[in-house]
């Protein structure tokens, strides 16, 4: 393509769309089922138990320490797939284009797209791309869809949670939307914010051997840890406690709050998983998540309590405890 | 964060959780209860987010003051600025004020409306938004306490002598000694102390307090926001009731200096000048609140657009002010957890992060049993 910009003739289904797809699109993904552009993918699943999810990606900005909207678009869906107990298999994206989106910026967000799918293990089967007026989108939204293969063994859900299980995280909390406000208010630095955009499904076929006793996996985007916890223990019978002094945050993420004023347990991660867990297993998950990059930083944060029913309590960093709530209002607008 | 992490300190909390709980039986030996009012909303969120009220004995209560500036903001301030936006221009202002209620509505709903509303984490982005946009009319919504406006106006400084001619402020700023000042006058009022806020003492000085102490007879103990800093301030506190005499305890001295920043305070005299203005809840107090000087007046909303803030309507029911004034608890306003919560807040003690009520609601801090 000759253009710097993407036009809005870019859309029109005539030369340039085809020029946008034969140039940009098909040396990335085309090696699959996309390559002959069909109308529907045609798929192969070893499995008949599959999972489905979609997303929206609509993060500001575009690019940002650690990642951009292409690879976290990706991973958001790789790591929901992966959280439900399901192996990545295909995905599909929708690109909503702004006219006048410069188009290296466009190339930088389809090769992260597809470092991203090929790291992760899975296929972009199919995808489509709109152009709209200067105005009416951010640059760039993506779209996301993914299909999975559920892992043998993995028997998840609220209602298996019991107290005296553990809580998990596999890594730290909150650096994503640390590093999407870092990068909005231009805090730069050694010390700065890096999103952990990354993906979760190693963290979660490595522990598969231990599925028997893994109750529950979140990951905490939106929202953060807070409203992931709460969203478990709302309307049961148990609470759950964790303790401030456990929580791992990466240095930077925590200076950044606490000039800023976050409550990182609010944040968005976007390669962190949650785990509730039989107490028995709790160890030999870490053993594992710790051997794997992701994982380093894993760390027990709490349990499941029998009483405090309903809430999240928090074990301050002085030893007082409290209520920890969900999120109101806009934290960060468009993280993810 | 290393130097943070010392001052929260699990051990030494508690070793102030004996130290309070032994003072707070010596206290009550000597048949007193202490109301101790934390002024500033930072000790407020402090406060919960670290379950500082877990710490306390039974003899001392601590109460939350009007040092929130949002919550301490008028609605007819909201209602103006409701009123700049739907003029078509852009208003720049702190997140938390894109809640607050105004008589009718709020500025987050006036953006859906169509209003071109900017939250931002610092005043420069007003800046920045006026030189991109030439063509429009920028207004910063320009509320806080003494530690705020030495930023804005410096922010207005560099607009000033740069020449930017589409920028002005919607002023709503406020001083802590003549609210303080206030409440001691009020006679259904009985604060035995206060925990005076960090930042506002490291522009004014610990020595704004002497009247207070002096005169009046009120302990005060200058505390960082830091828990172990709350908890020496707390002790401290404590330690002057069972002594029997009022002073001005400065236990933030890394940071607060007596005479405070002078370089702060004459950027402040330099643009602003003492008025009488309302606070929410409050009312009107004297010489309460700085407005810009005539010679600057280009700079002022009010006069450059032709408006005029109104008082506002505030919601019947809603108890803000009697909590301001720690006159009750959050708990005791019947609107509490029911009809007003953070998703829904009727009163600005809801809106904010550093509300009485918004930090209850959130963390209820005091409310879990071990």
């Amino acid at each position: 393509m000759n253009h710097d910009q993407i036009l809005l003739a870019h859309g029109g289904g005539g030369r340039l769309s085809h020029a946008l797809i034969t140039d940009e699109i098909l040396p990335r993904f085309g090696s699959g089922p996309l390559a002959s552009l069909p109308d529907a993918a045609a798929l192969e699943l070893d499995s008949t138990r599959i999972r489905f999810t979609t997303d929206g990606f609509v993060v500001q900005p575009l690019e940002f320490p650690g990642g951009n909207i292409g690879d976290l678009a990706v991973h958001g869906t790789v790591n929901d797939l992966a959280v439900s107990g399901a192996r990545p298999r295909w995905l599909s994206l929708g690109l909503i284009l702004e006219e006048g989106l410069s188009l290296s910026l466009l190339r930088r967000v389809l090769d992260s797209i597809q470092r991203a799918a090929h790291d992760c293990g899975v296929i972009v089967a199919t995808g489509d791309t709109k152009v709209v007026r200067r105005g009416q989108c951010d640059g760039l939204y993506i779209t996301s869809s993914g299909i999975g293969e559920a892992l043998p063994g993995f028997d998840l859900g609220l209602d298996r949670i019991r107290p005296g299980d553990r809580v998990l995280v596999s890594g730290p909390l909150g650096d994503h939307g640390a590093a999407i406000l870092a990068a909005r208010e231009g805090i730069q630095g050694f010390h700065a914010p890096v999103s952990d955009s990354r993906p979760v499904h190693r963290l979660v076929e490595g522990v598969s051997s231990l599925a028997a006793g893994i109750r529950f996996m979140r990951d905490p985007t939106r929202g953060g840890l807070a409203t992931v916890l709460n969203e478990m223990t709302t309307g049961r019978d148990f609470g759950i406690l964790i303790r401030a002094r456990e929580l791992p945050f990466s240095p930077g993420t925590a200076a950044l709050a606490e000039m800023m004023g976050l409550d990182l347990l609010h944040v968005a991660s976007e390669g962190c998983l949650v785990m509730i867990c039989a107490a028995e297993v709790a160890e030999s998950i870490l053993a594992v998540w710790r051997t794997v990059p992701e994982g380093q930083k894993a760390q027990a944060i709490g349990v499941v309590t029998p009483n405090q029913a309903g809430r999240v309590i928090l074990e301050s960093a002085i030893g007082g405890l409290r209520v920890v709530d969900v999120p109101s209002g806009e934290l960060l607008p468009r993280i993810c | 964060m290393n130097y943070i992490d010392g001052f929260r300190n699990q051990d030494a909390a508690a070793r102030y959780r004996v130290t309070l709980a032994q003072l707070g039986q010596e206290w009550a030996d000597q048949g007193g209860r202490a109301c101790f009012m934390e002024v500033c909303g930072s000790h407020t969120m402090a406060i919960a987010r670290f379950a500082i009220r877990d710490f306390l004995p039974p003899s001392v209560t601590l109460v939350s003051g009007p040092g929130c500036p949002v919550c301490v903001t008028d609605p007819g301030y909201i209602d103006a600025a409701i009123e700049l936006a739907m003029q078509g221009k852009i208003i720049v202002t702190f997140g938390d004020m894109m809640r607050v209620p105004g008589s009718r509505s709020t500025l987050a709903k006036s953006r859906a409306a169509g209003g071109w509303i900017e939250s931002c984490y610092s005043p420069v982005t007003a800046l920045e938004l006026a030189r991109a946009h030439p063509d429009r009319e920028i207004v910063f919504l320009a509320i806080g306490f003494e530690t705020t406006m030495a930023p804005v106006l410096a922010m207005l400084d560099t607009a000033r002598r740069a020449a930017i001619p589409n920028l002005t402020l919607l002023t709503a700023f406020k001083l802590v000694p003549p609210v303080l000042a206030a409440l001691i006058a009020d006679p259904e009022l009985k604060i035995d102390g206060f925990l005076c806020p960090a930042h506002v003492s490291a522009v004014i000085g610990a020595h704004a307090y002497r009247p207070f102490a002096d005169t009046h007879g009120v302990a005060c103990v200058v505390a960082g926001f830091e828990p172990l800093d709350i908890l020496h301030g707390v002790e401290g506190l404590l330690r002057q009731k069972i002594a029997g005499h009022a002073t001005v305890d400065n236990q933030y001295s890394r940071v607060v200096r007596p005479e405070g920043n002078r370089i702060a305070q004459r950027l402040v005299d330099h643009y602003l000048m003492p008025a009488d203005v309302s606070w929410r809840g409050l009312g009107v107090i004297p010489a309460s609140g700085l407005v810009l000087r005539p010679e600057f007046a280009r700079f002022d909303a009010e006069s450059r657009h032709g408006l005029t803030v109104q008082p506002g309507r505030l919601n019947p029911h809603c108890l803000c002010g009697e909590v301001l004034k720690g006159k009750i608890r959050p708990v005791h306003c019947s609107l509490f957890g029911v009809a007003c919560h953070p998703e829904h807040p009727l009163g600005p003690c809801m809106v904010s992060s550093e509300g009485s009520c918004g930090a209850e609601y959130r963390f209820a801090s005091g409310g879990v049993t071990r």
